[in-house]
């Protein structure tokens, strides 16, 4: 047996052993819940809904472990461990977790829109006795808002490219879906990144205080804010060619963009750690039961 | 005609509406029914991504390409997803409607679809992304070099901006007062100068650039002159 | 030495690895929290929330997802708690399938910390409509056509606190918690720069934060980008309102922020001695 193998085998059976340690002796993962009755008064019919309570709350009245959350909580340790195998190289573990998370977040989103827009829009208004006597009990629409059979029929010339023949179906209403993003892209971009933009640069480059002093600082930030957006404007504009006074401003412009660019480093290094420390927050606390408790 | 014509004509009228509902106040009914619409059908998105989805997996295996196995897990968590979530298994009654099955929330707490949404779905989501966190650790000593003016100027701002956002990074220079000429070294000053100003200015002339980009982008498809979303013949 | 530099250049990148990995868990075990100084952009957003009437309607749009959650749940806390403490009105409301999910984890928090808090009364949740930016659009000018019923599939009509709301120019603060597109930067397209009477404050991830600093202040009061801000935040808050710090995890972002301090000096010195390294090494493979 290679010597890194032994390695290996001897890391992960220090590892179950500590685990099992830390399940036992500190009930690593463990999740207690409290149940909840509700009684229906007219028919006399109750159900029980369970939430989660704090650990310290586990001797109260009622309270107990729940092993499904239980599960839950050493199943996604498992899963983050196992996304986290793939720093040491792509793996079995790495990719089967893979595949499950794209096959659970397609069903996700599906599941979400079949609830919110098709049964809660289409069926809800086209259907709205069915509605009210299935999912919907609350509502009391009883005339089909007939309307909506034009996007329900868009909606299905949409799925046609799924099929083997008649594809080109599907092109009315992706014409409708792309000219709606572009219709409302072109006012919004235009109206919020281009004119408002525009009217936010143009800034009083000598500035005077209350009291009719210089205000320099005011002053300074006004002028390189104006400059400064015209000179990044410049490398940007490429009808004329960057030479001479041009290329001198744009280089100026390049120079402003490598700080902007800098920042935008500095809160995307900010942000990636604070992800990792979430996770970790979950695997240490969460899942080993470690540390001070938030 | 109908493969080309018709939907050139459609995209013409919906983009003139969305457009004249900004300047004219009785059109902007027909903008809200379109975006209605619009709103409604996006929702048939997910479902041709997931058609997609199994149809790929399933040629995948059918023809045992190599990876198959993967393909079969991928499908399986998305039909077990699928099934709990639209069956609403788990799912107790909404607490005014015991009467009705069917009335409770598809992501109750306690229900299969929220099982899998918190202890699968949420593990592997956020790990995916934190994984990032230590390439970012290995890619600042091997890429993140000073080799020339504008890399050192990336640098030194990035490290400025990181020092600025700690807790102590900022005490460094707290002994400056706030009044005399060398504030504008205080660290908190440092900062909000890069961020408000310099990240300001440049990022609103990118914007301004993008923006025009947009316009023009949607103007040509709204005028047919880009008809690439309509695909070949 | 040249040995030394050798060895370093040829660093073996696990190291790193597990050198973040002790850098990120060793201070979030210690649970030591760090003093904050509050910066301005922080203080804006804070009064703005703060400085409306008792009572006053929000609306919440929580536009993220779980791969955000670790920087962007504290700051969805916080301003939860801040608004149930001042008394709100809170409406949610998702344009991300998966901020359904995110909804629900802050109506979870409002019913166990604030037991008063009644729903339909107090507060709502719209739940998820889709068509990205589109919906933000509609309801800038007719919420009820697209939101027919709440989550629970309960008739807006029936809803009390939903009785007189047409459209979100009717709501005097929108306060977005956004992880990407469609988000903030939607928010304040189609809601805030078209229409002078709607404010905004957000939150938001450190990756797009940059792109959003143009819009502040004219098109947006302001905005937490990332744990420091919401550290600061929550520091604000709880010098306001001490009561709020006795409940647990009201100070995650602070708990958070002492592992991002760590992580950052870190990063500093990796940055500095890869340059060392290089400036080391280069020399020699020039002359060879």
């Amino acid at each position: 047996m290679k010597q890194s193998n032994v390695v290996w085998i001897v890391v992960m059976l220090l590892a179950g052993a500590y685990l099992s340690w830390r399940a036992v002796s500190y009930q690593a993962g463990a999740v207690y819940v409290a149940p909840k009755i509700v009684v229906d008064a007219d028919s006399g019919k109750s159900f029980t809904t369970w939430s989660k309570v704090p650990k310290v709350e586990s001797n109260n009245l009622g309270v107990e472990i729940s092993w499904p959350r239980t599960l839950g909580i050493w199943l996604s340790a498992l899963f983050t461990l196992a996304i986290f195998s793939f720093l040491f190289g792509d793996n079995v573990f790495y990719k089967v977790a893979e595949s499950i998370f794209v096959g659970s977040s397609a069903a996700y989103a599906m599941v979400v829109g079949f609830w919110s827009a098709f049964m809660g829009i289409f069926v809800a208004q086209l259907a709205p006795q069915f509605a009210q006597k299935t999912f919907m009990p609350g509502d009391d629409r009883t005339e089909p808002e007939w309307l909506m059979l034009i996007p329900l029929a868009m909606g299905i010339m949409f799925l046609w490219r799924l099929m083997p023949t008649g594809g080109w179906i599907s092109r009315w209403p992706l014409a409708f879906f792309i000219a709606v993003f572009a219709g409302l892209r072109l006012v919004s971009h235009f109206e919020a990144d281009f004119v408002v933009q525009i009217k936010s640069t143009i800034l009083p480059l000598i500035v005077f205080a209350e009291d009719g002093s210089f205000d320099l600082r005011t002053s300074l930030w006004n002028s390189i804010m104006v400059l400064g957006t015209l000179c990044c404007l410049t490398y940007f504009f490429f009808s004329v060619e960057h030479t001479g006074v041009v290329g001198k401003i744009s280089r100026v412009g390049i120079y402003l963009l490598m700080i902007t660019f800098g920042v935008g480093f500095a809160l995307t290094v900010m942000s990636r750690y604070s992800l990792l420390i979430g996770r970790m927050n979950f695997l240490l606390k969460d899942w080993l039961n470690l540390g001070a408790s938030l | 005609m109908l493969k080309r014509t018709i939907p050139l004509i459609i995209a013409s009228i919906v983009g003139i509406v969305l457009i004249l509902a900004k300047f004219s106040h009785p059109i902007q009914s027909w903008e809200t029914e379109v975006v209605m619409w619009f709103d409604i059908l996006a929702v048939f998105a997910f479902v041709l991504g997931a058609g997609n989805l199994n149809l790929n997996n399933l040629k995948k295996i059918s023809e045992r390409k190599a990876g198959w196995g993967y393909a079969a897990i991928t499908l399986l968590a998305f039909w077990i997803t699928l099934i709990c979530g639209i069956g609403k298994l788990g799912v107790p009654p909404n607490e005014k409607y015991l009467a009705y099955a069917w009335s409770g929330s598809y992501e109750a707490e306690g229900s299969a679809f929220w099982w899998i949404f918190n202890y699968v779905y949420v593990p592997l989501a956020a790990t995916m992304f934190a994984t990032l966190a230590f390439y970012i650790s290995s890619a600042a000593f091997r890429a993140f070099r000073a080799n020339n003016v504008e890399a050192s100027l990336l640098l030194l701002t990035a490290l400025l901006v990181l020092v600025a956002q700690t807790s102590s990074g900022p005490m460094l220079t707290d002994q400056i007062p706030e009044e005399s000429a060398w504030a504008i070294f205080k660290i908190d000053t440092i900062r909000g100068t890069l961020v408000n100003l310099f990240n300001t200015l440049g990022t609103r002339a990118i914007m301004i650039g993008i923006a025009l980009g947009v316009v023009s982008t949607s103007l040509k498809v709204l005028m047919g002159v880009d008809q690439s979303y309509l695909g070949g013949d | 030495m040249d040995k030394f530099w050798n060895s370093l250049a040829d660093l073996d990148r696990r190291w790193l690895f597990a050198l973040t990995f002790l850098a990120i868990s060793i201070p979030l075990l210690t649970g030591i929290v760090l003093p904050q100084k509050v910066t301005p952009m922080v203080e804006n957003v804070f009064n703005a929330i703060d400085e409306l009437p008792s009572g006053t309607k929000i609306l919440m749009p929580l536009d993220y997802d779980p791969s955000a959650e670790g920087e962007l749940q504290p700051m969805a806390d916080a301003f939860l708690r801040h608004a149930a403490q001042k008394n709100h009105k809170i409406y949610f409301m998702t344009i991300w399938p998966t901020g359904v999910a995110m909804i629900q984890r802050q109506v979870a928090t409002l019913k166990k910390e604030y037991p008063e808090y009644v729903y339909g009364e107090d507060y709502v949740n719209l739940g998820y409509r889709p068509g990205y930016e589109g919906v933000i659009k509609l309801i800038t000018s007719d919420l009820p056509k697209l939101y027919g019923a709440d989550q629970q599939g309960t008739p807006v009509a029936k809803i009390p606190m939903m009785a007189d709301i047409d459209n979100i120019k009717q709501f005097p603060l929108i306060v977005n918690v956004s992880a990407g597109d469609p988000g903030l930067k939607q928010w304040v397209q189609y809601a805030a720069t078209p229409f002078d009477s709607i404010e905004i404050v957000g939150g938001t991830t450190g990756v797009q934060a940059s792109t959003l600093y143009p819009y502040i202040p004219n098109q947006m009061i302001g905005m937490i980008a990332g744990i420091k801000p919401a550290a600061e935040y929550e520091k604000l808050m709880f010098e306001k309102y001490p009561e709020i710090e006795k409940r647990p995890n009201s100070n995650m972002a602070n708990v958070f922020m002492t592992s991002q301090e760590v992580a950052h000096f870190m990063l500093i010195g990796i940055i500095i001695l890869g340059n060392l390294v290089m400036w080391q090494t280069s020399g020699r493979r020039d002359q060879s």
